[in-house]
Protein backbone atom coordinates (compact mmCIF):
# COMPACT_ATOMS: atom_id res chain seq x y z
CA UNK A 1 0.00 0.00 0.00
CA UNK A 2 2.88 2.73 0.70
CA UNK A 3 4.56 1.48 -2.03
CA UNK A 4 1.67 2.49 -4.40
CA UNK A 5 0.95 5.41 -2.48
CA UNK A 6 4.67 6.32 -3.28
CA UNK A 7 4.62 5.37 -7.00
CA UNK A 8 2.04 8.02 -7.62
CA UNK A 9 4.41 11.24 -6.00
CA UNK A 10 5.99 13.51 -8.48
CA UNK A 11 8.50 16.29 -7.67
CA UNK A 12 7.53 19.76 -7.57
CA UNK A 13 9.10 23.00 -7.00
CA UNK A 14 7.15 25.34 -4.74
CA UNK A 15 7.67 28.84 -5.96
CA UNK A 16 6.38 31.88 -4.07
CA UNK A 17 4.61 34.85 -5.85
CA UNK A 18 3.78 37.60 -3.10
CA UNK A 19 2.04 36.20 -0.60
CA UNK A 20 0.97 32.67 -1.99
CA UNK A 21 3.09 30.08 -3.31
CA UNK A 22 1.99 27.82 -6.71
CA UNK A 23 3.87 24.57 -7.89
CA UNK A 24 5.26 23.25 -11.18
CA UNK A 25 5.88 19.47 -12.31
CA UNK A 26 9.85 19.52 -11.18
CA UNK A 27 10.65 18.04 -14.58
CA UNK A 28 9.42 21.42 -16.10
CA UNK A 29 11.88 23.53 -14.14
CA UNK A 30 15.48 23.97 -14.85
CA UNK A 31 17.49 26.16 -12.51
CA UNK A 32 16.82 28.84 -10.06
CA UNK A 33 19.30 32.18 -10.73
CA UNK A 34 19.88 35.27 -9.43
CA UNK A 35 17.66 38.36 -11.39
CA UNK A 36 20.32 39.66 -14.22
CA UNK A 37 19.89 42.23 -16.64
CA UNK A 38 17.26 42.43 -18.71
CA UNK A 39 17.77 43.08 -22.32
CA UNK A 40 14.89 44.78 -24.24
CA UNK A 41 14.22 45.33 -27.96
CA UNK A 42 10.98 46.18 -30.14
CA UNK A 43 8.46 43.10 -29.83
CA UNK A 44 5.21 43.05 -29.94
CA UNK A 45 4.21 40.72 -27.28
CA UNK A 46 2.96 42.62 -24.45
CA UNK A 47 3.47 39.94 -21.82
CA UNK A 48 7.17 39.50 -22.24
CA UNK A 49 9.37 41.75 -20.44
CA UNK A 50 12.44 41.19 -22.66
CA UNK A 51 14.99 38.50 -22.19
CA UNK A 52 17.94 37.64 -19.86
CA UNK A 53 20.98 35.38 -20.85
CA UNK A 54 22.31 32.43 -18.93
CA UNK A 55 24.67 30.78 -19.72
CA UNK A 56 24.90 31.91 -23.22
CA UNK A 57 21.10 30.96 -24.25
CA UNK A 58 18.32 33.56 -24.53
CA UNK A 59 15.34 33.42 -22.35
CA UNK A 60 12.15 35.22 -22.34
CA UNK A 61 11.69 37.10 -19.15
CA UNK A 62 7.47 36.46 -18.28
CA UNK A 63 6.07 37.61 -15.19
CA UNK A 64 3.01 35.62 -14.16
CA UNK A 65 2.27 36.90 -10.66
CA UNK A 66 -0.15 39.50 -11.71
CA UNK A 67 -2.10 37.09 -13.70
CA UNK A 68 -2.01 34.94 -10.75
CA UNK A 69 -2.36 37.38 -7.78
CA UNK A 70 -3.29 40.46 -9.17
CA UNK A 71 -0.73 42.30 -8.77
CA UNK A 72 3.43 42.31 -9.93
CA UNK A 73 5.37 41.58 -7.80
CA UNK A 74 7.20 44.31 -5.19
CA UNK A 75 10.21 42.01 -4.72
CA UNK A 76 12.61 39.59 -7.45
CA UNK A 77 14.26 37.50 -5.35
CA UNK A 78 15.53 34.93 -8.31
CA UNK A 79 14.19 33.95 -12.04
CA UNK A 80 12.70 30.61 -12.08
CA UNK A 81 14.35 28.79 -15.24
CA UNK A 82 10.92 26.61 -16.52
CA UNK A 83 10.62 24.43 -19.81
CA UNK A 84 7.75 24.54 -21.86
CA UNK A 85 7.56 21.93 -24.87
CA UNK A 86 6.57 22.32 -28.19
CA UNK A 87 6.29 18.98 -30.19
CA UNK A 88 10.30 17.94 -29.81
CA UNK A 89 11.46 21.35 -29.06
CA UNK A 90 12.03 22.57 -25.39
CA UNK A 91 11.07 26.31 -25.04
CA UNK A 92 12.69 28.40 -22.16
CA UNK A 93 11.11 30.68 -20.29
CA UNK A 94 12.04 32.81 -17.15
CA UNK A 95 9.77 33.49 -14.34
CA UNK A 96 10.79 36.15 -11.45
CA UNK A 97 9.60 34.86 -8.22
CA UNK A 98 9.59 36.65 -4.88
CA UNK A 99 11.00 33.86 -2.50
CA UNK A 100 13.17 30.97 -2.10
CA UNK A 101 11.98 27.67 -4.12
CA UNK A 102 11.39 24.21 -2.66
CA UNK A 103 11.57 20.58 -3.81
CA UNK A 104 8.80 18.05 -2.71
CA UNK A 105 7.23 15.04 -3.53
CA UNK A 106 3.76 14.81 -3.19
CA UNK A 107 0.21 13.28 -5.39
CA UNK A 108 -1.34 15.90 -7.18
CA UNK A 109 -4.92 15.76 -8.01
CA UNK A 110 -6.20 16.13 -11.31
CA UNK A 111 -7.88 19.69 -11.89
CA UNK A 112 -11.64 19.49 -12.55
CA UNK A 113 -13.42 21.80 -15.05
CA UNK A 114 -14.29 24.08 -12.72
CA UNK A 115 -10.57 25.01 -12.60
CA UNK A 116 -8.81 27.82 -14.55
CA UNK A 117 -7.12 26.63 -17.71
CA UNK A 118 -4.00 27.89 -15.96
CA UNK A 119 -4.38 25.10 -13.01
CA UNK A 120 -2.87 21.23 -14.14
CA UNK A 121 -3.65 19.88 -10.79
CA UNK A 122 -3.52 20.26 -7.05
CA UNK A 123 -1.30 19.29 -4.06
CA UNK A 124 -2.02 19.27 -0.46
CA UNK A 125 1.40 20.54 1.35
CA UNK A 126 2.12 21.56 4.79
CA UNK A 127 -1.85 22.19 5.11
CA UNK A 128 -2.09 23.92 2.40
CA UNK A 129 -3.92 23.57 -0.66
CA UNK A 130 -1.58 24.75 -3.93
CA UNK A 131 -2.25 25.04 -7.45
CA UNK A 132 0.20 23.23 -9.99
CA UNK A 133 0.53 25.52 -12.91
CA UNK A 134 0.47 25.07 -16.57
CA UNK A 135 2.82 27.02 -17.81
CA UNK A 136 1.40 27.08 -21.33
CA UNK A 137 -1.77 28.44 -20.20
CA UNK A 138 0.06 31.75 -18.30
CA UNK A 139 3.00 32.53 -20.76
CA UNK A 140 2.27 33.11 -24.33
CA UNK A 141 3.05 30.71 -27.29
CA UNK A 142 2.13 29.34 -30.16
CA UNK A 143 -1.80 28.60 -30.13
CA UNK A 144 -0.56 25.70 -32.45
CA UNK A 145 2.50 23.98 -33.04
CA UNK A 146 3.97 26.44 -35.59
CA UNK A 147 7.81 24.79 -35.52
CA UNK A 148 10.21 25.45 -37.07
CA UNK A 149 10.60 28.87 -36.26
CA UNK A 150 11.68 31.24 -38.91
CA UNK A 151 15.22 30.90 -39.30
CA UNK A 152 16.80 30.81 -42.88
CA UNK A 153 20.00 30.13 -43.97
CA UNK A 154 21.59 29.72 -40.99
CA UNK A 155 23.15 26.38 -39.50
CA UNK A 156 23.58 26.77 -35.70
CA UNK A 157 20.13 28.12 -35.17
CA UNK A 158 18.81 26.33 -31.94
CA UNK A 159 16.55 27.21 -29.38
CA UNK B 1 38.90 6.72 -42.86
CA UNK B 2 35.56 8.51 -44.10
CA UNK B 3 33.84 10.40 -41.16
CA UNK B 4 30.33 10.28 -41.09
CA UNK B 5 28.92 13.35 -43.12
CA UNK B 6 26.85 14.58 -40.09
CA UNK B 7 30.10 16.00 -38.39
CA UNK B 8 30.04 18.50 -40.69
CA UNK B 9 27.17 19.87 -39.31
CA UNK B 10 28.23 20.47 -36.17
CA UNK B 11 30.96 23.09 -36.97
CA UNK B 12 30.10 26.49 -35.90
CA UNK B 13 29.09 28.51 -38.90
CA UNK B 14 30.14 32.49 -38.78
CA UNK B 15 28.29 35.30 -40.37
CA UNK B 16 29.82 38.40 -40.98
CA UNK B 17 27.20 41.34 -39.41
CA UNK B 18 26.85 45.20 -39.50
CA UNK B 19 25.42 46.66 -36.13
CA UNK B 20 23.61 49.55 -36.37
CA UNK B 21 21.46 52.43 -34.40
CA UNK B 22 17.57 53.17 -34.70
CA UNK B 23 16.48 55.42 -31.76
CA UNK B 24 18.81 53.93 -29.49
CA UNK B 25 18.58 50.66 -29.78
CA UNK B 26 20.76 47.85 -31.78
CA UNK B 27 19.91 45.36 -34.39
CA UNK B 28 21.98 43.33 -36.56
CA UNK B 29 21.78 42.51 -40.07
CA UNK B 30 23.45 40.02 -42.19
CA UNK B 31 26.48 42.27 -44.09
CA UNK B 32 25.64 39.87 -47.28
CA UNK B 33 21.30 41.35 -46.90
CA UNK B 34 22.67 44.78 -47.61
CA UNK B 35 24.02 46.07 -51.01
CA UNK B 36 24.75 49.08 -50.26
CA UNK B 37 24.98 51.91 -47.70
CA UNK B 38 24.07 55.87 -48.14
CA UNK B 39 23.71 58.75 -46.50
CA UNK B 40 20.65 60.64 -46.71
CA UNK B 41 22.14 63.93 -47.84
CA UNK B 42 23.51 61.96 -51.02
CA UNK B 43 19.49 60.52 -51.58
CA UNK B 44 17.49 63.64 -51.22
CA UNK B 45 17.66 64.70 -54.44
CA UNK B 46 16.32 61.51 -55.84
CA UNK B 47 14.16 60.73 -53.46
CA UNK B 48 10.24 60.74 -54.44
CA UNK B 49 7.56 61.69 -52.31
CA UNK B 50 5.08 59.81 -51.67
CA UNK B 51 1.77 61.38 -50.24
CA UNK B 52 -0.89 58.89 -50.70
CA UNK B 53 0.99 55.78 -48.80
CA UNK B 54 -1.00 54.77 -46.07
CA UNK B 55 2.10 52.98 -44.65
CA UNK B 56 3.01 56.13 -42.01
CA UNK B 57 6.40 53.88 -42.07
CA UNK B 58 7.02 54.78 -45.67
CA UNK B 59 6.83 58.29 -47.12
CA UNK B 60 9.32 58.20 -50.04
CA UNK B 61 10.51 55.42 -52.79
CA UNK B 62 13.53 55.98 -54.86
CA UNK B 63 14.14 54.59 -58.12
CA UNK B 64 17.32 52.11 -58.44
CA UNK B 65 17.81 50.98 -62.35
CA UNK B 66 14.36 49.33 -63.21
CA UNK B 67 12.99 48.98 -59.07
CA UNK B 68 10.95 51.51 -57.32
CA UNK B 69 12.34 51.16 -53.81
CA UNK B 70 10.38 51.61 -51.02
CA UNK B 71 12.66 53.97 -48.09
CA UNK B 72 11.26 52.20 -44.78
CA UNK B 73 11.46 54.45 -41.72
CA UNK B 74 13.33 51.66 -39.20
CA UNK B 75 12.48 53.30 -36.02
CA UNK B 76 9.06 53.56 -37.29
CA UNK B 77 8.63 49.88 -38.29
CA UNK B 78 9.81 48.99 -34.73
CA UNK B 79 7.50 51.09 -32.97
CA UNK B 80 10.41 53.47 -31.50
CA UNK B 81 10.25 57.22 -31.33
CA UNK B 82 11.99 58.50 -34.71
CA UNK B 83 14.90 60.52 -34.89
CA UNK B 84 16.28 62.00 -37.54
CA UNK B 85 18.01 59.69 -40.02
CA UNK B 86 21.93 59.76 -40.96
CA UNK B 87 22.09 56.67 -43.53
CA UNK B 88 20.03 54.44 -45.41
CA UNK B 89 21.08 50.56 -45.92
CA UNK B 90 19.71 49.75 -49.44
CA UNK B 91 19.03 45.54 -49.33
CA UNK B 92 19.18 43.05 -51.83
CA UNK B 93 16.36 40.93 -52.43
CA UNK B 94 14.08 42.78 -51.01
CA UNK B 95 11.69 46.22 -52.35
CA UNK B 96 12.55 47.98 -49.37
CA UNK B 97 15.21 50.59 -48.19
CA UNK B 98 15.89 51.05 -44.48
CA UNK B 99 16.39 54.63 -43.10
CA UNK B 100 18.50 54.28 -39.56
CA UNK B 101 20.39 56.36 -37.39
CA UNK B 102 23.98 55.16 -38.15
CA UNK B 103 26.29 51.93 -38.04
CA UNK B 104 28.12 50.62 -34.94
CA UNK B 105 30.67 48.35 -36.45
CA UNK B 106 30.57 45.11 -38.68
CA UNK B 107 31.48 41.63 -36.71
CA UNK B 108 31.00 38.19 -36.90
CA UNK B 109 28.32 36.20 -34.79
CA UNK B 110 28.68 32.38 -34.53
CA UNK B 111 25.20 31.44 -33.07
CA UNK B 112 21.85 32.77 -33.51
CA UNK B 113 19.22 31.83 -31.60
CA UNK B 114 15.81 31.16 -32.59
CA UNK B 115 13.24 33.72 -31.22
CA UNK B 116 11.67 32.04 -28.60
CA UNK B 117 7.96 30.65 -28.57
CA UNK B 118 6.94 33.18 -26.09
CA UNK B 119 7.40 36.05 -28.67
CA UNK B 120 4.19 35.46 -30.83
CA UNK B 121 3.81 39.25 -32.23
CA UNK B 122 4.85 40.85 -35.59
CA UNK B 123 8.28 40.32 -34.03
CA UNK B 124 8.25 36.54 -35.64
CA UNK B 125 8.75 38.28 -39.10
CA UNK B 126 11.04 40.81 -38.29
CA UNK B 127 14.17 39.01 -36.71
CA UNK B 128 15.34 36.01 -37.51
CA UNK B 129 16.74 35.51 -34.38
CA UNK B 130 19.25 36.54 -31.65
CA UNK B 131 22.40 36.87 -30.75
CA UNK B 132 24.63 37.33 -27.94
CA UNK B 133 27.75 39.72 -28.74
CA UNK B 134 30.10 40.62 -25.59
CA UNK B 135 27.42 39.78 -23.25
CA UNK B 136 24.22 41.71 -24.76
CA UNK B 137 21.14 40.51 -27.14
CA UNK B 138 21.29 41.87 -30.28
CA UNK B 139 18.20 40.83 -32.25
CA UNK B 140 18.92 40.01 -36.29
CA UNK B 141 16.69 41.50 -38.49
CA UNK B 142 14.95 39.52 -41.52
CA UNK B 143 15.63 41.87 -44.77
CA UNK B 144 12.28 40.74 -46.15
CA UNK B 145 10.13 41.40 -42.90
CA UNK B 146 10.39 45.56 -43.49
CA UNK B 147 7.85 44.86 -46.39
CA UNK B 148 4.79 42.75 -46.36
CA UNK B 149 3.29 41.32 -49.51
CA UNK B 150 0.11 43.24 -48.23
CA UNK B 151 2.61 46.56 -47.58
CA UNK B 152 3.88 46.55 -50.88
CA UNK B 153 0.61 46.29 -52.85
CA UNK B 154 -0.10 49.54 -50.80
CA UNK B 155 2.43 50.88 -51.70
CA UNK B 156 2.54 49.90 -55.36
CA UNK B 157 -0.63 51.86 -55.48
CA UNK B 158 0.64 54.76 -54.19
CA UNK B 159 3.71 54.93 -56.02
CA UNK B 160 1.58 54.49 -58.92
CA UNK B 161 -0.43 57.59 -58.31
CA UNK B 162 2.47 59.17 -57.23
CA UNK B 163 3.25 59.07 -60.84
CA UNK B 164 0.19 60.04 -62.36
CA UNK B 165 0.40 63.35 -60.17
CA UNK B 166 3.85 63.80 -61.64
CA UNK B 167 3.08 63.37 -65.02
CA UNK B 168 0.93 66.11 -64.72
CA UNK B 169 2.73 68.60 -63.00
CA UNK B 170 6.80 69.34 -62.58
CA UNK B 171 7.74 67.63 -59.48
CA UNK B 172 11.59 67.62 -58.61
CA UNK B 173 13.32 65.73 -55.41
CA UNK B 174 11.88 65.42 -52.09
CA UNK B 175 13.22 65.96 -48.65
CA UNK B 176 13.76 62.49 -46.83
CA UNK B 177 12.98 62.39 -43.25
Amino acid sequence: MTTATESSQQSFVLLRLGERRFALPASQVAELVAPSRVFRFPHKSPALEGVILRRGRMIALCDIAEQLTGKRLDTRRFNLLATRKYESQLDWIAIPVSGECELINSEMMDASSNDSPHVDGWLSHGGEVIEVLRLSALTPGPAETLLPAPLRDFAEARS
Amino acid sequence: MNFPSADKSHQPRTEQIILFRVSGQTFAISSASVQEVRSVDNIAGMARDLPESHLKKVRHSIRRGDRTLYIVNAAIHFGLQPQPASLVFFLRRTRAALLIDGIEKMTTMTRLQALSQAFQGEERNWYRGLTALDQAVVPVVYPEGFLSLEELTLLEAAQSSADTRLASSDNHGAQVQ
